[in-house]
């Protein structure tokens, strides 16, 4: 009997792995410091699971390590998708420690930006490895054509990742999202305020359907 | 690890020297030795510039190493400037042909973080200030 059991269960294992549904998507959140990233982890991870991902601020390179946020299921529409939300740092091509030095002192402005950098590569490392798609995002009110972003586009594109544009912080009074549409126009834009909460329907409906 | 600028040194030359790089030169080198080479102009105060660019998965490398050669008061990175894409370009069927969206056949500019500056930039036309340091 008890062998029996073992074998049933045995088999039941291997049967519930075999219709199991798909492994959750790993879905980067990527962009340029301060566009918003960690907000929009943040904001998406507490309406559907009610925990944050990381600490928010206003100073940039607040997100110096890749974090992860699992199985979060995403519906709308009668469409639904789990993803990871990896909340990834800035990416630049450059840091210096003065920029934080009015808001820090030089010892911890030094240490934050020594942590910036390794950030910033562990980023490139989880795009060249690790992620399945990405959602890539921009403040409005920020002209979107740098080199930051027409390179790291370039990247995602050469991979062959799904991206989703996020031109974000639409609050802002000198938000445009028209600029962020021409300067990409290969790929869908979606507008929000990850930190007001704007938008957040299409944004979810957006994510469910494209990466679902 | 050689210093961002030579303007400490009195006997280096009173300007900014440009090193213009061939896409013939670039065509025989890895990944690495063309990072290690514009990285090490780059520390040198030299203003890099590429016939043809770099790949996107060497400009993501090229991202990484420069983020492990930041060094507080020494190195504060790189500037970089190509074209952003071109759609006209890139879908055009030449473009498809030549793999036209493989190519980094762009012109591209590299410098020190702390000695050029982006003045404006679009789809033909990359302004930028040089300084000594």
């Amino acid at each position: 009997m008890g062998l029996f059991t073992e074998l049933k269960d045995s088999i039941s294992r291997v049967t519930d792995r075999l219709f199991a549904e798909e492994e959750p998507k790993r879905i980067g959140i990527y962009g340029p410091p301060n566009a918003g990233k960690t907000t929009l982890a943040n904001r998406i991870a507490r309406d559907w699971t009610g925990d944050a991902v990381g600490a928010e601020s206003h100073i940039p390179h607040e997100t110096r390590r890749a974090r992860r946020k699992e199985n979060v299921e995403i519906e709308r529409n009668g469409k639904s998708v789990t993803i990871d939300i990896v909340d990834t740092p800035g990416v630049t091509t450059k840091v210096d420690y003065e920029e934080f030095t009015d808001e820090m002192d030089e010892d911890d402005a030094i240490r934050r930006s020594r942590e910036a950098t390794e950030g910033v590569a562990e980023a490139m490392h989880w795009l060249r490895e690790d992620v399945d798609g990405v959602i890539y995002v921009l403040d409005s009110a920020e002209d979107p054509i740098t080199q930051v972003n027409t390179m790291l586009i370039g990247i995602i594109e050469s991979r062959d990742l799904p991206v989703l544009i996020f031109a974000n912080k639409i609050d802002l009074d000198e938000a445009s999202v028209k600029r962020i549409e021409d300067a990409f126009p290969q790929h869908k834009t979606v507008p929000l305020s990850a930190k007001e909460g704007e938008n957040m329907d299409e944004v979810y409906a957006n994510i469910a359907e494209y990466f679902g | 690890m050689p210093k961002a600028t030579n303007t400490d040194d009195p006997d280096a030359p009173d300007g900014v020297q440009i090193d213009l790089i061939s896409g013939e030169r670039m065509d025989g080198m890895a990944t690495m030795e063309k990072i290690r080479m514009i990285l090490d102009g780059v520390h040198d105060g030299n203003i890099v510039i590429l016939e043809e660019g770099l790949t996107p998965d060497e400009e993501s490398r090229l991202i990484e190493v420069t983020m492990a050669e930041i060094s507080p008061d020494e190195f504060n990175g790189i500037e970089i400037e190509t074209y952003p894409k071109s759609e006209t370009r890139n879908s055009s069927l030449l473009g498809r042909i030549m793999g036209g969206d493989e190519s980094a056949a762009k012109l591209t500019v590299i410098g020190p973080a702390n000695q050029i500056e982006t003045l404006h930039k679009d789809e033909t036309l990359i302004s930028a200030l040089v300084s000594r340091d």
